[in-house]
Parts: structure tokens; C-alpha cells; sequence
């Protein structure tokens, strides 16, 4: 009786969380000829036909472009403020270090929504909206609390006696650093950048209102997706999807601890 | 040497002055803002809340948004510790399992709901393979203004399979921090594996179901591109009103509003979030 019991719990539950992914993937792959045609539910073959319109014709990969954009952009941001202060965290004790702790894991809970029409204002002024570089500012306010909040934890985990070692064979504080614990760091941190950028790659509400013509891809897809036929829709749905699964799957060995540090 | 203290003091603010600044003018300074353009009107400073509070719609975003939380919240909750002890039994493929749950964290909200849409569109999934088993005569819709409640089914169903994840994470680490000693203690009292749930690993995981909640609590208020694909304003959500009203109507005012609205909600419960967080800390210190 157990022994049947977790194969079916193993499947049930594999069907139910990866069900809807693989579904759509097919449907996107479906020929438009069979999309009404209700005789089989999978379809006889496959095709990449709405893919490639929905990228090479509709603009999807225009939009593609500037979503990597705006993801890179906005790393390079959070995380050339975020390590410095990350490492403060770690390795310094100082009056308020709590309370900046807490202000960081409370503006992680802040969602960009409450700012966004705001920024808006402020980017008229500025010559940024509508800029790749304008939601690119946005995102890396969203990513640099949870940079601050990993960053610190992953320092906290390199031992500061090596550091210190460092320092004894006369490395100054900052070549300790960039000698010894910026190297031990950084599979940890190349992990947090890629998870930053799929926070970025994923953001539609703030990228919808600050840009109009210079759209990242989910803010395209929300403004299209529902006047669109039915295979374009699932097309969006597969290019949103297959890099932001790849890029996690890179990192499974590291999203427990991220999540579990992050999200506490 | 009070010289070297005060440089010692001084370094980690310097290191962390980026950072703070830089949340300040994209964080704190636009909050303001937000309240600024939410108080600003032709007709007196209370104008656009007498717009918002004059029509049903705030209402039904208010309404919507916490009945969706009340209602998925607790399934996912549920759902989360009953897969967080299986995937802790640790049986062969438990961690291809783990992963295969956390791939839907991979998603936006706006390509779940393009995936969900697969399965209960007119011609999705569902309907196919009903009508292939001949269960039913035509398809079922479940979108449109007509169908309000099975909109809502199916936007419900969306979040439980793609917020579960998170939930699901947050609630396995937990599990994963208890020290095994008092599971087997219970065996030693001959404790029945119902017992030891309810008596013992519960009880020991209150604190990560706690944040766990608070954490779904603050993510429910910013639900947007779920609703707003699926249902458009069939559905009213405090965020979905906040686009709405700036992108379609124009209205920034109004906007800012509802999003001075999410933010007192987000206000509220962080507060009880990072209540707790610190208790947690202090307990953490005193072990």
C-alpha cells in the first residue's frame, strides 16, 4: 500500500504543478488549423509558426530586447549599491543595524504598484519615461532590498577569519575583500543576479505604466494578449516562460536558501 | 582611541548610504508622492476619494481582493504542509519533486494566467477532453461578464497553483530547521504519526506559518495580472482599479488613490510581519 502510495502522490502532484506549463507549451505549438477542432485533444504535430510571428512580426522580440535590457540594467544597479551594503551588514556591528535590516525586509514587502504612477511624474521631468532606463531604475528599487538581505548572508557565511588572514599576510581590508571573500561569494551571488533578473524579466505593472512605446516583453503581453487569437496568447505565455524556467533550473541548488533567506 | 571608534561607527553607514539613498528617492520619496497626487483635486483635497467612495467599484476592488486572500490563502496554507512533510520524507525522487513544485515561482502572474487560460478557455483543455469523453454536449465558459462566479473558480484555482510555491518554500525551511530529537522523542511515547502533527511538528512550525501567512497576506493585496488577464474588471482588485484608472482613465489621481490604499494595507500587515521577524531574532539571539 505505501509503496504504490508516493509514486501516485509523486505523479499527482507533478501533474498539477507542472500540468498548465507543459499544456500551454503545446498549445502554443499547435497548428492554427487545429485550434477549433475539437475531435482530438493534442494536436497531430507541432509548429513554431506562432512563435516565430509572435517574436518576428508582432513585435515580441523588440520587446524581448528591451526586457534583457531593463533586467541588466537594473542588476547592475542593485547589485554595485546592494554588496557594499550587504557586506556592512555582515561584518560590521554598529548602532541601528537592526533597524536597517528590518527597513530592507519591509521595503522587500513593498510592492513597486504603490510608486509607479508617482515615478511617472517624477520621469516626465526627468526625460525618462518611457525609457528602457526609467523602469530599469524602478526594477532595481524592487531588487535591491532582496540584494541587501542575500548579500549580507552570503558574507555572513564566508568566515571572516580568512579575511583576516588576509589581512595579517598585508592585504589591506578592501583587497581582503576583493582577494578572498568577493571569490568565495560569488557562486552565491551570480545565483541572487540571475534570480534578480528573472524578478525583473517578470515585472508587468510598474513596466506598463512607465513605458508606452518602449515596452518590456510582459508589459507588451498585458497590453495585447487579451485582443490577441488564441495561439498568440499561449506563444507569450511560452516566451515569458522557457528562459525563466531555464535560468532557475541553473540555479535550483541555491533557491531553497535564497527563498528561505529572502522571504524569511 | 575615540578617533578610531567614531571611523569604525562611521564605515558601515558609508557602505550602506548608497543603498538607503537610493530606496529613498525610488521607494520613500515617491510614497509621498503617491499620497500627494491621491490628495490633489479641483474640488478640495478630498475629491478624488469622494470619486472613489461615490461608485461600487471600490467597494467591489476592496471586497474582491480580501475574498480572494480569505479564500486561497488557507487552501494554500493547507496544501503547503501536507507537501512540505511529504517532500521531508525524503524518498527517492523527493528532490525532483521539490523542484518540480517550485517551477511555477519561475512564472509571472500574467503568463499563469495565459497557462491557466490554455486549460478553461472555450476551446482549452478541459473543454476538449469533457467533450472527447462526451461529458458534456458544448463547451463550458467560464469567462465573460455572464460567468462572474466561474471566473472567479478559475482565477482561484490560477493562485493556488502558482502562489502554493511560495508558500510551499517558506514553510519546508521550516520544517527542515526542526531538530529531529523531538520527533523521535514522540516515537519513544509511542505518539501516533497524527499525534506527533498536531502535538509536536505544528506547534514547532507556528513561527514559519506565521510569516508564511504574513508574507501571502502583502503579496494579495499587489494581485494583478491573474485577475486583470482572465477577468479584466469582471473581477475588481485594488490593483487592477489602480491600472484601470490611470491607463484607461487617465486619471492619476484616482490612480494614486487605490495605490495609497494598497500601501496602508501593505503598512498594516508589515508591521505585524516585521513584529514578528524581530521577535524571531531576539529568540534566535537568546539560544
Amino acid at each position: 500500500m505505501m509503496k504504490i502510495m508516493y509514486p501516485l502522490l509523486f505523479v499527482l502532484i507533478a501533474l498539477f504543478f507542472l500540468g498548465p506549463t507543459v499544456l500551454a507549451f503545446i498549445a502554443s505549438m499547435t497548428p492554427a488549423s487545429e485550434f477549433y477542432d475539437y475531435s482530438h485533444i493534442f494536436p497531430s504535430r507541432l509548429t513554431l509558426e506562432h512563435i516565430n510571428k509572435l517574436l518576428f512580426t508582432l513585435g515580441g522580440f523588440k520587446a524581448l530586447l528591451v526586457s534583457i535590457e531593463v533586467a541588466l540594467i537594473s542588476i547592475a544597479i542593485a547589485f554595485a549599491l546592494g554588496i557594499p551594503a550587504g557586506y556592512a551588514l555582515a561584518r560590521y556591528a554598529f548602532r541601528g543595524k537592526n533597524a536597517v535590516t528590518l527597513a530592507m525586509l519591509f521595503t522587500r514587502s513593498l510592492p513597486l504598484i504603490v510608486v509607479s504612477v508617482s515615478l511617472v511624474t517624477v520621469y516626465l521631468r526627468f526625460n525618462l519615461a518611457d525609457t528602457a532606463i526609467g523602469v530599469a531604475l524602478a526594477h532595481a528599487a524592487m531588487i535591491l532590498p532582496f540584494v541587501v538581505i542575500i548579500t549580507s548572508s552570503i558574507f555572513s557565511s564566508v568566515f571572516i577569519e580568512y579575511e583576516e588572514a588576509g589581512m595579517v599576510f598585508g592585504l589591506t581590508r578592501f583587497g581582503a575583500f576583493i582577494r578572498i571573500s568577493l571569490p568565495l561569494a560569488l557562486p552565491g551571488l551570480a545565483a541572487s543576479a540571475i534570480y534578480g533578473f528573472i524578478m525583473s524579466w517578470n515585472e508587468a505593472f510598474a513596466a506598463s505604466i512607465l513605458s508606452i512605446q518602449n515596452r518590456t516583453l510582459p508589459a507588451h503581453i498585458l497590453a495585447t494578449a487579451m485582443a490577441s487569437p488564441d495561439y498568440f496568447k499561449y506563444a507569450m505565455a511560452t516566451v515569458m516562460a522557457v528562459p525563466a524556467l531555464i535560468f532557475i533550473f541553473i540555479i535550483r541548488k541555491y533557491l531553497i536558501s535564497i527563498w528561505g533567506i529572502s522571504l524569511k | 582611541m575615540p578617533h578610531m571608534h567614531i571611523k569604525k561607527q562611521f564605515i558601515p553607514w558609508l557602505l550602506l548610504a548608497p543603498s538607503l539613498i537610493y530606496l529613498l528617492i525610488f521607494m520613500g520619496l515617491p510614497i509621498i508622492g503617491t499620497a500627494k497626487l491621491a490628495f490633489e483635486s479641483d474640488e478640495g483635497w478630498l475629491g478624488n476619494f469622494k470619486i472613489l467612495f461615490s461608485s461600487k467599484d471600490f467597494q467591489n476592488a476592496l471586497w474582491n481582493t480580501l475574498l480572494l486572500a480569505v479564500i486561497v490563502i488557507p487552501i494554500q496554507l493547507v496544501l503547503s504542509i501536507f507537501l512540505a512533510i511529504l517532500v521531508n520524507k525524503k524518498f527517492k525522487g523527493h528532490q525532483t519533486l521539490l523542484y518540480i513544485i517550485a517551477s511555477p515561482l519561475a512564472l509571472s502572474d500574467i503568463t499563469a494566467a495565459l497557462m491557466s487560460y490554455s486549460i478553461f478557455a472555450p476551446n482549452g483543455y478541459l473543454n476538449r477532453i469533457l467533450l472527447s469523453i462526451n461529458w458534456i454536449e458544448r463547451p463550458i465558459y467560464f469567462f465573460g461578464y455572464m460567468f462572474k462566479s466561474k471566473e472567479m473558480l478559475v482565477i482561484i484555482l490560477t493562485e493556488v497553483w502558482r502562489a502554493t510555491p511560495l508558500v510551499f518554500v517558506m514553510i519546508l525551511a521550516g520544517l527542515q530547521s526542526i531538530n529531529k530529537e523531538y520527533i523521535e522523542a514522540a516515537e519513544v511515547f509511542g505518539f501516533s504519526s497524527w499525534q506527533r502533527l498536531w502535538k509536536i511538528t505544528l506547534p514547532l512550525l507556528k513561527p514559519s506559518i506565521l510569516s508564511a501567512l504574513l508574507i501571502r497576506t502583502l503579496f494579495a493585496f499587489q494581485l494583478f495580472g491573474v485577475v486583470w488577464l482572465l477577468a479584466g474588471r469582471d473581477i475588481k482588485v485594488l490593483a487592477g482599479e489602480t491600472y484601470y484608472w490611470y491607463v484607461f482613465m487617465n486619471n492619476k489621481n484616482v490612480a494614486s488613490v487605490y495605490a495609497l490604499i494598497i500601501a496602508l494595507l501593505t503598512f498594516v500587515v508589515g508591521w505585524f510581519y516585521i513584529k514578528t521577524i524581530r521577535s524571531e531574532h531576539l529568540e534566535e539571539g537568546a539560544r
